[in-house]
């Protein structure tokens, strides 16, 4: 796999500059700024029609914004987890092929790709009967047989039960140590995201506040938006200063290398 | 063997080839309604063709090609939900066809060879026609295979990895336009859809990859044009329609087969 990026981390993957969106001359989003550093994991929270998903629809340049500008690193490749993958049923489509729609992809490299997510079983299933959990995780190794710069996740745990939730945060996380991928994305889990992330972006058709998590979470702005529980659940988190992967081992929010690390 | 029946049988044969993989991408966008509007409009390039004085085939093709770019267009450019916009265009189109063929007192069409088919009296020239125009697309779609199945599963994801989504989704539909023209001397406007859609749905039930079910949809169309060619020459009935029964009864024996 790629290495880390090591001086180049001043350089970012993409930049967003007073980036305004509007539908029917509604204006869904306002004066945006957005910077993803490579390596680094930015999270999108906001109430349901806050503009996420436009917003991530605005960087991965499906729709052009009215006014602002949306900055690329050149050729940068994006791996992009969408919400949902519906295949009509007609199609006879396996895991594999799905996976094998990415140009130059083997079943090796396949294979590879569904045991790092941990899908491996699903590999010739059709793609229809896969469950969503599997089915997250499938859509996640495709987005890695890309070999993204940037990792660009709508909602990555949508329709996974709760240990599940927590377990593929804990995956992205190791992801983006692997890949040194920068990893965007849209969530709605307050509490299981920000022990993951390094950036919180906080949407509510304009940014209420941004930062790291324990700012974020103290900031009125932040309070207003999500209430006192929000910040009460976001403040407990940080006092638990662990997180647990599915085996119950400790994953230290700091990450210090030690015997729970599964990779280098 | 006489001529007819061989040039009907080579016409017959090179359509149900291509008619498989194309006809599997109509079952998987669900573009069957589509491939009905840009049949009945045919016969407006029909007509056309007559009052311009130019080949039926290349006014046919043209206007398809034509009626194609027209409804990507509206679809974009107004909210009329697709069904509706197909639902609009295709009995204007060929209402339009069949209102200014009734102009032409001086030209004696065969209505009904244009509606249903009229594969016993395909000329050498027509056949050209065909086997050129099925291996121009079966070319075409082999070549565009990966990215057509790539936007078929999911557009976003095939945008985003970098796939031309309008310019494919615009030759999957020209590619369907140049079969309609081509097999509208075979099985007539009215029925040139379900030459498409009837041996891909028969394939889908047994297939366990998309090519598969593309390779077996041209099998069983084959099938069908031999048994509906075989009825028509021992039982004299109609051409275009006994190729179409023959397809659609082994549709419905496909359902008689244990799924794998």
């Amino acid at each position: 796999m790629r290495g880390l990026p090591g001086g180049v981390m001043s350089e970012a993957l993409i930049r967003l500059d007073q980036v305004s969106v509007e539908f029917a001359g509604q204006r869904v989003l306002d004066n945006i700024h957005l910077c993803v550093q490579p390596g680094e994991i930015v999270t999108l929270i906001g109430p349901n029609g806050a503009g996420k998903t436009t917003l991530v629809r605005a960087v991965l340049g499906l729709l052009k914004p009215d006014s602002g500008s949306v900055w690329r690193k050149p050729r940068l490749r994006i791996g992009y987890m969408p919400q949902k993958l519906h295949v009509d049923p007609t199609l006879p489509l396996s895991v594999l092929r799905f996976l094998r729609l990415v140009p130059g992809v083997d079943r090796a490299r396949a294979l590879a790709a569904l045991e790092e997510v941990g899908a491996a079983q699903t590999i010739d299933s059709p793609i229809q009967t896969v469950s969503g959990g599997e089915m997250q995780r499938v859509l996640l190794a495709r987005a890695l047989l890309r070999e993204p710069e940037l990792l660009v996740l709508d909602e990555p745990v949508q329709g996974v039960d709760v240990a599940g939730q927590a377990e593929l945060y804990a995956l992205i996380t190791r992801l983006r140590e692997r890949h040194g991928c920068g990893v965007l994305m849209v969530s709605h889990d307050l509490h299981l995201v920000m022990s993951t992330t390094d950036q919180v972006v906080c949407l509510n058709r304009h940014v209420c506040c941004s930062g790291h998590p324990a700012q974020v979470s103290g900031d009125p702005a932040f309070v207003e938006l999500f209430g006192s529980h929000a910040q009460s659940l976001a403040i407990y988190h940080h006092h638990h200063d662990h997180a647990h992967d599915l085996h119950g081992g400790v994953v230290s929010d700091t990450h210090v290398h030690g015997d729970s690390c599964k990779h280098g | 063997m006489a001529d007819f029946l061989l040039y009907a049988l080579l016409a017959g044969l090179s359509l149900a080839v291509v008619a498989g993989p194309l006809g599997s991408f109509v079952v998987w966008r669900r573009m069957a309604y589509f491939g009905d509007t840009l049949s009945h409009a045919a016969l407006l390039g029909v007509a056309l063709g007559f009052v311009l004085d130019i080949s039926p085939a290349l006014a046919v093709t043209v206007g398809c090609l034509l009626l194609a770019i027209l409804l990507v267009t509206l679809q974009q450019r107004q909210p009329l939900a697709s069904d509706t916009l197909l639902g609009i265009l295709a009995p204007s189109t060929l209402s339009l066809g069949l209102v200014v063929l009734s102009f032409m007192h001086d030209v004696r069409i065969d209505l009904m060879g244009y509606l249903f088919g009229d594969l016993l009296a395909i000329s050498a020239t027509d056949l050209y026609w065909i086997v050129g125009g099925s291996v121009v697309v079966l070319g075409l779609l082999i070549a565009l295979w990966r990215p057509l199945l790539a936007i078929t599963v999911h557009e976003e994801l095939a945008r985003i990895e970098g796939l031309p989504v309008a310019g494919l989704r615009m030759a999957l539909m020209l590619l369907i336009a140049v079969v309609i023209a081509v097999a509208m001397k075979i099985v007539g406007v009215l029925l040139i859809t379900s030459l498409l859609i009837i041996p891909a749905a028969a394939a889908q039930r047994h297939a366990r990859s998309p090519e598969q079910m593309a390779l077996g949809a041209s099998v069983l169309g084959v099938i069908a044009v031999c048994a509906g060619l075989a009825l028509s020459w021992f039982k004299d009935t109609p051409a275009g329609p006994s190729i179409v029964v023959s397809a659609a009864v082994l549709f419905l024996l496909s359902f008689a087969l244990p799924k794998r």
